[in-house]
């Protein structure tokens, strides 16, 4: 015990207290109003794997690491569909995976926002369409904002989800 | 006949050191497979390509690839026999080859494997037929009507998980039949996240298939695009300067450095310690960084091509690099008291999910699961291809096959794997970091096989007309893998299941291609 309490204690606080001058502070500024207008302070996210190669999940832990700290910001990945404001999609749609994907989006609870992250939610990526691929998320299902990158930066996917929230389009939804 | 024998008929491939080809009609195909199951060779795959069915087995000397000829000849009956009692992980791979190839094996068990029900069952995504309209609108529901083998009996019951799962996890469908919390069966169907991989594969030019080979398992881009160039060099005949080689071992090994981190921090939380997860994802969030300085990106899915690789080294990346190294050396023994010393942990990691050596011996299992279950197979140290000839790397094994070896065996190798990195920085060759090569003569064969974080990945080359792929077949050894977790989990209880199942952290992409 003395051991884990002298590690936390010399590590200290990692998270990035970035300075006033960086865009990621003015993004987490910006997180924080745009969850506490939208929301009433938290925000949670129902992730589903439709068919990534893997590399976007690991992007998605990392969001969940120390530096990055996205529990920090209230917002939160959440087991269940029905807890979720925004489904977060990853790999092109597979249609062995297109039937669990549409009733996941059903299950989550209106008004609802959908991010299409990684390169292959947004176009098919290198995989493309084909008889086991859908291609685009948006093909499948409504698609708020497109994060693109293989995979997207941690930094991309707070900017992605910020855009969910702020987006005109998806205020007209609701 | 002893497996010497054959290996005097095979003729030698280019790729893997060692590798070689040797082929054969039906009954040579049975007699050669019954001939390594008792050498103790191992199954590593089978695929199909033109008119021929080939499978692959790792031999002491290398990979040995029987080429079963004419199976389109008429012969009365299933065309390949199967292989599935020599060798358990064949079920699967034959029920898989049918799916896409149309190739029905001998074995009783005809269930689809990949097939949901999203083409047409008459149409063979490898075969020759054009790709027939896609049918939109009406989503594959397969997966639901899958017949799972039931368990009867009193207070039996079960629990269906998936293919959606509570966390940031790749989907498949896990089938437990259960007594109360205990459980008595468990029963995978994977295949969901299958995105035409191989068939995407002979719409590329060889000069480009790293990129798709790197997308196999995102989590294996170097191990899987390695062994794509190591395929291609080998049949073009390129000399890949020594510099781009050392890198390359340099990105493999931060490639686990990197996995192994992430499980050693998930492995903690799955157990209730959350402590183990900011621990463990700083330090690789400082890793992925330091390998971002260094190759221009975090988890290097384009960083190897054909010939070398991507964008040299510079001087700040090797100090960063450098940097990260002395950080791991310096913490990782200090995790590891802490976690070795914890008695929470320890309740839940020792003695939970063990896959003995015998069964692991049995199931061919392979890498790191393998390693953990007393199996001493490490390409790197058994088969070295350069640089590891030069580099001995220290092979980690642990005999006891539970969670807490799997978790031993990851500090272990993280401590390697630092030095090997440090020792790669300290005599890096100079020169170039890339060659050209030419697109090799339509028909050869290359064979590419690197051990990676999880285990061996293979990849089997077929070169085509122009500079095409004529067919290419990925391996990831989650195939040996995912059915020695349903006999780890026996006796365990449910809750234990995240954790078994993370211990072993398979791959769902690398199967279902």
């Amino acid at each position: 015990m003395l051991k884990t309490l002298r590690q936390i204690a010399s590590i200290g606080i990692v998270t990035e207290p970035a300075p006033a001058s960086d865009e990621q502070l003015r993004l987490i500024r910006r997180l924080n109003a745009a969850i506490e207008a939208r929301l009433a302070r938290a925000l949670t996210i129902r992730h589903v794997d439709a068919g990534s190669c893997n590399a976007c999940e690991l992007e998605l832990h990392a969001l969940n690491n120390p530096l990055y700290n996205l529990e920090g910001l209230n917002v939160r990945f959440v087991a269940s569909p029905r807890h979720a404001d925004l489904l977060l999609v990853t790999g092109p749609v597979s249609r062995n995976m297109e039937l669990a994907l549409l009733r996941t989006y059903e299950a989550v609870p209106d008004p609802k926002l959908v991010v299409a992250a990684g390169q292959c939610a947004c176009t098919g990526g290198i995989f493309g369409e084909s008889y086991a691929s859908c291609g685009p998320l948006s093909r499948v299902i409504p698609v708020d904002v497109n994060v693109p990158g293989c995979p997207p930066t941690p930094r991309h996917l707070m900017q992605g989800i910020l855009a969910a929230l702020t987006t005109p389009s998806s205020a007209a939804r609701s | 006949m002893p497996l010497a024998q054959w290996l005097k008929r095979a003729q030698s491939l280019p790729g893997t050191p060692g590798a070689c080809v040797l082929r054969a009609d039906a009954s040579e195909y049975l007699q050669l497979a019954r001939d390594a199951a008792a050498s103790g060779a191992r199954l590593l795959s089978l695929w199909a390509a033109d008119e021929s069915a080939y499978a692959a087995y790792l031999t002491d000397g290398g990979v040995l690839v029987a080429q079963l000829q004419n199976l389109r000849a008429p012969t009365g009956g299933a065309p390949l026999p199967g292989l599935a009692e020599l060798f358990p992980v064949a079920a699967r791979l034959e029920r898989a080859l049918f799916d896409l190839s149309g190739l029905r094996s001998s074995d009783p068990d005809e269930r689809p494997w990949l097939w949901h029900g999203a083409w047409r069952r008459d149409w063979s995504p490898l075969g020759d037929a054009p790709e027939p309209e896609a049918a939109h609108g009406s989503p594959a529901t397969g997966g639901a009507q899958y017949p799972f083998v039931r368990v009867e009996g009193e207070g039996v019951h079960e629990i269906a998980v998936g293919p959606v799962h509570a966390g940031i996890i790749e989907p498949g469908h896990f089938r437990f039949s259960v007594v109360g919390e205990k459980v008595l069966r468990l029963e995978e169907h994977l295949g969901y996240v299958h995105k035409g991989i191989e068939r995407r594969f002979g719409q590329l030019a060889l000069l480009e298939g790293h990129r798709l080979a790197a997308r196999v398992s995102g989590d294996s881009a170097v191990a899987f695009s390695w062994a794509y160039a190591q395929a291609l060099e080998g049949m073009s005949g390129v000399a890949v300067p020594a510099r781009a080689l050392s890198l390359r071992a340099l990105m493999l090994e931060l490639e686990r450095i990197a996995n192994h981190l992430g499980d050693l921090g998930a492995l903690g939380n799955d157990a209730g310690f959350a402590f183990g997860l900011s621990q463990f994802l700083r330090l690789k969030e400082h890793v992925l960084r330091a390998t971002e300085a260094a190759f221009g990106q975090r988890y290097l899915l384009d960083a190897l091509v054909p010939g070398g690789i991507a964008r040299d080294l510079t001087l700040a990346g090797e100090e960063a690099l450098a940097l990260e190294m002395r950080r791991l050396t310096h913490e990782l023994p200090r995790l590891r008291i802490i976690y070795d010393e914890h008695a929470g942990l320890r309740d839940r990691f020792e003695g939970a999910g063990v896959l003995s050596p015998q069964l692991a011996r049995r199931l061919g299992v392979l890498g790191l699961a393998a390693r953990a279950s007393g199996q001493a197979l490490d390409l790197r140290a058994d088969l070295p291809w350069p640089p590891y000839d030069e580099l001995a790397p220290r092979k980690c094994v642990r005999a006891e096959g539970d969670v807490a070896s799997r978790v031993a065996l990851r500090f272990d190798e993280l401590a390697e794997s630092c030095r090997l990195v440090s020792a790669l920085l300290e005599r890096l060759p100079s020169g170039a970091h890339r060659a050209e090569l030419a697109a090799p003569a339509a028909g050869a064969l290359g064979i590419g096989l690197i051990e990676g974080w999880r285990g061996p990945a293979l990849i089997a080359l077929h070169a085509g007309q122009e500079g095409r792929i004529a067919r290419c077949h990925p391996h990831d050894p989650s195939w040996q893998n995912w059915p020695a977790l349903e006999h780890a989990i026996i006796g365990n209880i449910v809750p234990d299941f995240p954790l078994i199942n993370k211990s072993f952290n398979l791959s769902y992409s690398g199967v279902d291609l």
